[in-house]
C-alpha cells in the first residue's frame, strides 16, 4: 500500500515535471515577465534605482531561462569556432555580466508601463521561435520587445532579446569583431572584463 | 524642382562623406567611418554641452502630465504625414487609421494634447519618407553621421530632407511661433532618448559602433514594420547575411 502510494506520488511528480517542461515559449515569456513586474511594482528599492537588487532579481528569475553560451556564440559570430572551451566559458561569463547589468538598469527605470503580449502561434515541431511583446507607457511611444527562444532537450531558452528591432546580441558583433582583430579572443575577454569592472566601481562609488 | 534639390543634397552628402573616408572602416555599410567618427565626436560635444543638459532640465522642471501633453501634441502633428507615408507604402487602411487619429486627437483630444485615439484602439504608427523609399526597394546606401541631426543612411538623409519639407510646423507663418515649436520639439525628442543614455553608456564597448549598429538594425526593422525576415539569426556560429543590396526589399505582405 505504502509502495503503491509512493509510486503514485512519483508518477504525479513526474507528470508535474513533464508539464513544466512542456510550457510553451509564449507562456514562459509571459509568466517570467509577470513575475518580474509584480516584484518590481512592489519593490521601492528597485524603483528608486537600486541596481544591486535589480541584478539580483534578474539573476534569480530571468537568467535560468536564458542560454548564455548560445547568446555569446551569436554575438561573436564566426570567430567563436577559434575559441577554446575555457575561453568560451570566460567570454560568456563576462558577456553575461555586461548584459545583466544593462537589462537590470531598464528595470530600475520602470514606472507604470504595461506589457502587451502579441498573438503567438507555432507548429508543434518548431524548435526556434520569436515571442513578441510590446511595452506601453503613457505619453511615450510603445517599445517592441521580442524574445527569440530555442528548445533544448527539455525546455525553451531565450537566446536573443530584440528591442525596437535592435538585437541585444548581434548588436555586439561588430564591436566584438573589432576587439578580436586587435587582440584575439583573450583581448575581447579583457575588454569586456574591464568594462564590467569600470561599471561596478562606478556603482559602488554611488551607493 | 524639389526632386532636384533632394538629388543634389544627396550627392553633396555622398561627396563629403567619401572625401572624409581617409580611415578605412571594416564595415561595408560604413565606408565613411573616418568622417563619421569625426562628426560623431562633434555631436557628442554638442550633446554634452547643450542638448542633454537642456533635456535634463526640461525633465526636471516639467511635471509628467506636461511632458505627456507636449509629446502628444507633436505626435499628433506627425500623424498627418505618417498617414501620407503609409498611403505611399500601399497601406491605405493604416493611412486612414492615422488620419482618424488626427481627427479624434485634434477635436476630442483638444488640439492634440491628449492621445484619445490610442485609448480608442487606433494604434500609433511610425513612418517617414526614408522608410517609404525602403519599402519601394531603394537601398539604404552608406551610413553617415551628420552634425546636429545625427545618424542617417544616404537614403534616410534624402528621406529626412523630404520630411522636413513636408513638416507642417515649418509652414507656420508666424516665425517666433514656428521657431518656438521647432525648439520645443527638439527638446522633447532629446528628452525621450534620456533613458537610453545610461544603457548605451554602460552597455557599449565602443559607443560609435554600438550606435551605428543599433541605428541600422532599428531602421531595417522600421521598414519591415517591426517584422523583418530573420536572416540567419538562428544560424549557429555563422554571420548572417549582411543587410545589403537585394536583401532590403521587404516582403510584399505588410
Amino acid at each position: 500500500m505504502k509502495y503503491l502510494f509512493s509510486l503514485l506520488a512519483g508518477a504525479l511528480l513526474l507528470s508535474g515535471n513533464v508539464f513544466a517542461s512542456d510550457e510553451s515559449p509564449d507562456v514562459l515569456v509571459k509568466r517570467v515577465t509577470e513575475e518580474v513586474l509584480s516584484i518590481v511594482r512592489t519593490d521601492k528599492d528597485i524603483q528608486s534605482g537600486d541596481s544591486r537588487k535589480a541584478v539580483q532579481l534578474v539573476e534569480t528569475k530571468v537568467l535560468p531561462n536564458f542560454n548564455f553560451m548560445r547568446m555569446t556564440s551569436l554575438a561573436v559570430g564566426k570567430d567563436w569556432r577559434k575559441a577554446t572551451p575555457e575561453q568560451k566559458k570566460r567570454l560568456s561569463d563576462e558577456f553575461r555580466t555586461l548584459l545583466v547589468r544593462t537589462y537590470s538598469n531598464a528595470l530600475t527605470a520602470y514606472k507604470d508601463q504595461r506589457v502587451v503580449f502579441k498573438p503567438f502561434k507555432m507548429e508543434p515541431t518548431e524548435t526556434d521561435v520569436m515571442v513578441r511583446t510590446e511595452v506601453r507607457q503613457p505619453g511615450q511611444p510603445a517599445v517592441q520587445i521580442d524574445y527569440a527562444l530555442e528548445k533544448d532537450e527539455k525546455s525553451w531558452k531565450v537566446y536573443d532579446v530584440v528591442v525596437a528591432g535592435i538585437s541585444l546580441v548581434t548588436n555586439y558583433r561588430d564591436s566584438f569583431a573589432q576587439e578580436i582583430r586587435a587582440g584575439g579572443i583573450d583581448g575581447l575577454i579583457a575588454t569586456i572584463a574591464a568594462k564590467n569592472k569600470q561599471i561596478a566601481t562606478a556603482q559602488a562609488a554611488k551607493s | 524642382m524639389k526632386k532636384m534639390f533632394v538629388k543634389s543634397v544627396v550627392s553633396f552628402a555622398v561627396a563629403i562623406a567619401l572625401s572624409g573616408a581617409a580611415v578605412a572602416g571594416d564595415n561595408p555599410k560604413d565606408p565613411a567611418e573616418g568622417f563619421n567618427r569625426a562628426m560623431f565626436a562633434v555631436n557628442e560635444g554638442l550633446d554634452t554641452v547643450i542638448m542633454k543638459p537642456v533635456a535634463q532640465g526640461y525633465d526636471y522642471v516639467a511635471p509628467l502630465p506636461v511632458k505627456a501633453v507636449v509629446g502628444n501634441f507633436f505626435s499628433n502633428i506627425g500623424d498627418l504625414m505618417i498617414g501620407v507615408n503609409n498611403l505611399l507604402q500601399g497601406k491605405p487602411d493604416q493611412a486612414l487609421n492615422d488620419w482618424g487619429r488626427v481627427l479624434v486627437n485634434t477635436t476630442i483630444g483638444i488640439g492634440g494634447a491628449f492621445d484619445i485615439a490610442s485609448e480608442m484602439g487606433m494604434d500609433k504608427h511610425y513612418e517617414d519618407f526614408g522608410q517609404t523609399m525602403g519599402v519601394w526597394g531603394v537601398d539604404e546606401g552608406a551610413y553617415l553621421f551628420w552634425p546636429v541631426i545625427g545618424p542617417r543612411t544616404v537614403r534616410d538623409t534624402a528621406g529626412w530632407v523630404v520630411d522636413s519639407y513636408t513638416d507642417p510646423v515649418w509652414y507656420i507663418d508666424d516665425v517666433p511661433t514656428r521657431n518656438t515649436l521647432v525648439g520645443i520639439r527638439l527638446i522633447d525628442q532629446r528628452y525621450a532618448l534620456l533613458p537610453t543614455d545610461k544603457i548605451i553608456e554602460e552597455g557599449a564597448l565602443d559607443k560609435y559602433t554600438y550606435i551605428r549598429d543599433s541605428y541600422l538594425q532599428h531602421r531595417r526593422n522600421a521598414v519591415y514594420d517591426g517584422n523583418p525576415p530573420r536572416n540567419g539569426a538562428a544560424g549557429e556560429d555563422v554571420r548572417p547575411a549582411p543587410i545589403g543590396p537585394g536583401s532590403s526589399k521587404p516582403a510584399s505582405d505588410k
